[in-house]
């Protein structure tokens, strides 16, 4: 089936209209009658115990209608069955300035928030930890101690293979240090989430949110109510990036005060506490050493990743693995070890990112490679080259790559730039650098244990012939309503418009786990064709039998079914429909996506699996002026391997937005602290690329049709980040000759560089030195050599 | 500039002000805090929810509304500033057929997620309505107050040149 009307051809998305006219309906759009709204009183102290929290004074304010504290919702709570650790509203101890301790309902917001400011909080403030050095050093009371000794939430170390003989089969090793700065997701959204309480005794909650089903279990445990008594509907999501999927104290806050008041009740949170709900890129500080021979070809590598997780866990444990898991879906690398360890800090917690875990490896991996080639005497590029793993092989750490499409991204970007011409010719000032990457199509697991599908889609067809489609997936700006409605259409031979979609909400819609790990397209969209394939093939049956001709000749195009031997007969697909609902009753068909067993077979292994992974290049070109300090990006190119393009408008959009993001991340973005306050919770400080900072970017899109994918198709949307941030340091690198391991590259890194350079120093910026932390126990593991790649089609057709 | 109806009290009750504001062609009348932004008594008290608010700071742009034809950014105004003036919302820019801009931002795929898409539209509609046929540096200088996280501006920028193509072939100017 490679004769598509839809698939493929490039087109706007079917959300457009709604959201050019303003009528799309953003939580904090919402408004019901005798609405009330909450605030929250948050910690004022990096870390400290509560020892007073009186809110008479509060609830004698008028106006306000109910107050509640930790004792109203003493479960705990957070994304992960492992790290249950987040309160709604603190009980006994607060961990970062921000973190929530009391909850107001008023008539209105400023009554809701003067109320706020009458609770009298005694707080003991306990010693801080800032940073990873200082929660894994500094003396005094912990902010938890789990297993892994004070501070520290967890640790890892894996060995695949036997990595010390492996070393010592090299010709040359190099270890080099990195550091990567935190970033926040900035959603252009504000979180919002809006209760009511329903007559019947359940309760609903609109939010912004990324995980409509994960935040339906979290309001389970934490009200003490079966999931049937709560709906959970996601409005379209302004933003998300990763920060919209935990389930949020917000959330939690105003289905309770929904509960208590019997009133519906909003909660927006303000930007400044955007950044306390934060969950991004967690600040990593890495090690890396790698073996090789002298014609280039690696023999072992050794990850070391600390990662500065904030004060709670959120998706830690998985983040930590993501540090170490990816390494070897890029190169080929047969003997590797990974230390991974996340420590708390009084900072707000961080979580999922865009790239998850792996935009640090990959920026730490492509400058060291630039490194480690030129001691070699190898063109870091023919280094590179030598090393890409190859389609449908087993990495040493088990994971099974499918369609893979690197050596031709690699090509064709360094073809698009002039690369080899450029590198090293340009005059002083001016550079260009590159990277490359792999990511995950979704992951192959969810985050609680279970056996049921990831995704699941219902249709349902009648004689107006209106497809309404169901699915509990939500639009975060990706495009997945587009998604859905496109691959459905194609099966059907109609147009996306034709799909009324009803999605993201938990009353109505089968399970979708959510709009992360860049699951979306490929999982609801395999749920989607099968749900498509299965309707169509119940009409093809009717209209064989008023057609008199098999059933394999019916064919569906253009909102026509026709036997396909006279296309010019036939009837439309209203009329269609109407016979089969009259020969069957009424129409609906169903499709579900569950990822094949893919984990290794060891604990931890269940991190990284995906059922397919994307690969994507850059090339950055920069002017570094070694005066100002200030960089400049001067054009990106990018080469990216969707597996198939299902909407080249769509992943033109995601690739670019990808690299917007990266190139935010390496020249500007950075949450600062002082004294245990965020110093720049706002969008006038915190840095974010405008239209002026924004170069050309040329995308190239590689197809390697997955054959498990969608109609092929693979992830566009956080992969493409990651090549971005190596590449402008490389460039930076080339333009000036400074060395930078470590992001982002400020003016003042800059210039920090130049006078040690001045001063006749090796102009490299990044740290110096590793805590000195190490998990006892090592876990080895043999890795899959020779096994055999099974592949698990799920469309014959595709 | 709208006199106080009621003065501040003992009670620290606030003072109001009545305003008459023409809002998307249609003249309201309302009574305001002296302390309102334009922002809230769009969204609130007309419930014009296409404006969004994205920052708290003057910022990011997605609260940007016409102003007597001139893009503010109405987090930055107070409603009685507004007095006597005409407002025009993402809500007014639609007649019978989207407006070229609209059309533009649908075409060219100039939004992902949308939240700022409003603001975005406005800023881009004052844009031309001064400068019919910018080049794509001037597009970048007339947008540069308006952040998006989600497009890296490609498109945006395509958006805005395809509406302004699309102004001069049917001979209309910035449509306001």
């Amino acid at each position: 089936m490679t004769d598509f009307s839809v698939i493929g051809k490039p087109r706007g998305r079917v959300d457009g209209p709604a959201k050019v006219t303003g009528q799309a309906q953003f939580a904090d759009d919402l408004h019901l009658p005798g609405m009330l709204f909450a605030k929250l009183l948050r910690s004022p102290v990096p870390h400290g115990r509560i020892k007073a929290l009186d809110t008479s004074r509060a609830e004698a304010l008028s106006g306000v209608v109910a107050v509640l504290t930790g004792k109203d919702l003493p479960e705990k709570y957070g994304i992960l069955p492992v790290s249950q650790d987040e309160e709604a509203l603190c009980t006994e101890k607060v961990r970062y300035v921000g973190d929530p301790i009391a909850a107001v309902a008023a008539v209105d917001e400023d009554t809701a928030e003067r109320a706020t400011e009458l609770i009298a909080l005694e707080l003991e403030e306990l010693p801080s930890y800032m940073t990873i050095e200082e929660a894994l050093e500094k003396e005094g009371e912990p902010i938890e101690t789990l297993r892994f000794g004070p501070n520290v939430h967890k640790a890892v170390s894996l060995e695949f293979g036997d990595v010390e003989s492996a070393f010592a089969k090299a010709d040359h090793t190099r270890e080099d240090l990195f550091f990567y700065e935190g970033s926040t997701h900035l959603p252009m959204e504000q979180h919002a989430a809006v209760a009511r309480w329903e007559p019947e005794g359940k309760v609903t909650l609109w939010s912004s949110t990324q995980t409509p089903h994960y935040v339906h279990r979290a309001l389970a445990k934490v009200l003490g109510l079966p999931m049937n008594r709560i709906r959970v509907i996601a409005t379209p999501v302004g933003g998300g990036f990763g920060g919209k999927s935990d389930p949020f104290n917000h959330e939690i806050v105003v289905a309770k005060l929904a509960i208590v008041t019997g009133k519906p009740v909003k909660l927006t949170l303000t930007r400044e506490e955007v950044f306390y709900a934060h969950r991004g890129r967690h600040p990593t500080l890495m090690w890396v050493k790698t073996g090789v021979r002298k014609d280039g070809a690696i023999t072992a590598m050794h990850f070391r990743s600390f990662l500065d997780g904030g004060a709670y866990g959120s998706y830690g444990v998985v983040s930590t693995y993501y540090t170490g898991a990816l390494q070897t879906t890029t190169y080929k690398i047969p003997a590797y070890k990974f230390e991974g360890t996340r420590v708390y800090t009084n900072k707000p917690p961080c979580g999922p990112k865009r790239g998850h875990g792996t935009p640090q490896p990959r920026f730490a991996i492509e400058v060291h490679f630039e490194h480690l080639a030129r001691e070699l005497g190898m063109d870091p590029i023919d280094f590179r080259l030598k090393n890409l793993v190859e389609p449908f092989t087993y990495t040493a750490n088990w994971l099974r790559i499918t369609s893979c499409g690197l050596r031709e991204c690699v090509e064709k970007v360094l073809e698009a730039s002039g690369f080899r011409d450029k590198r090293g010719k340009l005059p002083e000032g001016r550079g260009v650098g590159f990277g490359l990457s792999a990511y995950m199509s979704g992951a192959s697991l969810p985050v609680y244990w279970n056996d049921m599908p990831h995704s699941e889609v219902q249709l349902k067809v009648d004689r107006s012939g209106t497809v309404a489609l169901f699915s509990g997936a939500i639009d975060i700006g990706q495009g997945s309503d587009q998604v859905l409605a496109a691959t459905t259409a194609e099966v059907l031979g109609l147009e996306p418009e034709d799909i009324h979609l009803i999605t993201a909400d938990t009353d109505l819609t089968p399970i979708d786990l959510g709009s992360y790990s860049s699951r979306v397209t490929f999982m609801a969209g395999n749920a989607a064709i099968q749900a498509a394939e299965r309707l169509r093939d119940q009409i093809a049956e009717a209209m064989a039998a008023k057609l008199d001709v098999p059933t394999d000749r019916v064919a569906f195009r253009n909102g026509r079914v026709m036997d396909a031997q006279r296309p010019e007969g036939g009837v439309s697909w209203e009329e269609a429909c109407a016979v089969a609902e009259a020969a069957q009753g009424n129409l609906m068909s169903r499709g579900a996506y569950k990822p094949p067993e893919l984990s290794g077979p060891y604990k931890g292994s269940g991190v990284g699996p995906s059922p397919a992974y994307s690969y994507s290049a850059c090339v950055a070109e920069v002017t570094a002026d070694p005066e100002s300090g200030v960089v400049e990006v001067d054009k990106v190119w990018i080469a990216h391997d969707v597996g198939r393009s299902l909407n080249p408008t769509l992943v033109h959009g995601q690739v670019e937005g990808s690299v917007y993001m990266g190139l935010g991340e390496v020249l500007l973005e950075e949450q600062v602290f002082r004294h245990g306050l965020h110093k720049i919770p706002s969008m006038l400080e915190y840095k974010s690329p405008t239209t002026k900072d924004m170069p050309p970017i040329e995308t190239i899109l590689v197809e390697t049709v997955d054959p498990e994918g969608p109609f092929g198709a693979k992830e566009c949307g956080q992969g493409p980040l990651l090549p971005v941030i190596p590449a402008v340091a490389n460039a930076v690198e080339d333009a000036i000759g400074a060395r930078f391991h470590e992001i982002p590259i400020t003016p003042e890194k800059v210039l920090s560089a130049m006078d040690k350079a001045a001063r006749g120093e090796e102009p490299l910026i990044g740290p110096t030195s590793l805590p000195d932390y190490h998990l006892g126990e090592v876990l080895r593991v043999d890795p899959p050599d020779g096994k055999k790649v099974e592949l698990f089609p799920m469309h014959e057709e595709t | 500039m709208a006199v106080a109806e009621r003065q501040a009290g003992e009670d620290g009750i606030p003072p109001t002000y009545p305003i008459t504001v023409s809002v998307n062609g249609k003249e309201h009348e309302a009574t305001v805090e002296g302390r309102t932004l334009l922002v809230h008594f769009i969204r609130d008290t007309l419930g014009l929810t296409g404006t969004h608010i994205g920052c708290d700071t003057t910022s990011c742009g997605a609260c940007t509304v016409l102003l007597d034809g001139r893009a503010v950014k109405s987090c930055a105004i107070l409603a009685v500033q507004a007095d006597a003036r005409e407002i025009r919302t993402v809500e007014g820019l639609e007649t019978d057929v989207l407006h070229p801009v609209q059309k533009g931002f649908v075409e060219e795929h100039g939004l992902q997620c949308g939240f700022c898409t409003p603001g975005m539209m406005l800023a881009s509609v004052d844009l031309l309505e001064k400068n019919p046929n910018p080049t794509e540096d001037e597009i970048r200088h007339g947008i540069a107050g308006n952040l998006c996280r989600c497009t890296g501006y490609v498109n945006i920028v395509k958006a805005v040149q395809f509406a302004a193509k699309k102004l001069q072939e049917d001979g209309q100017g910035g449509g306001t």
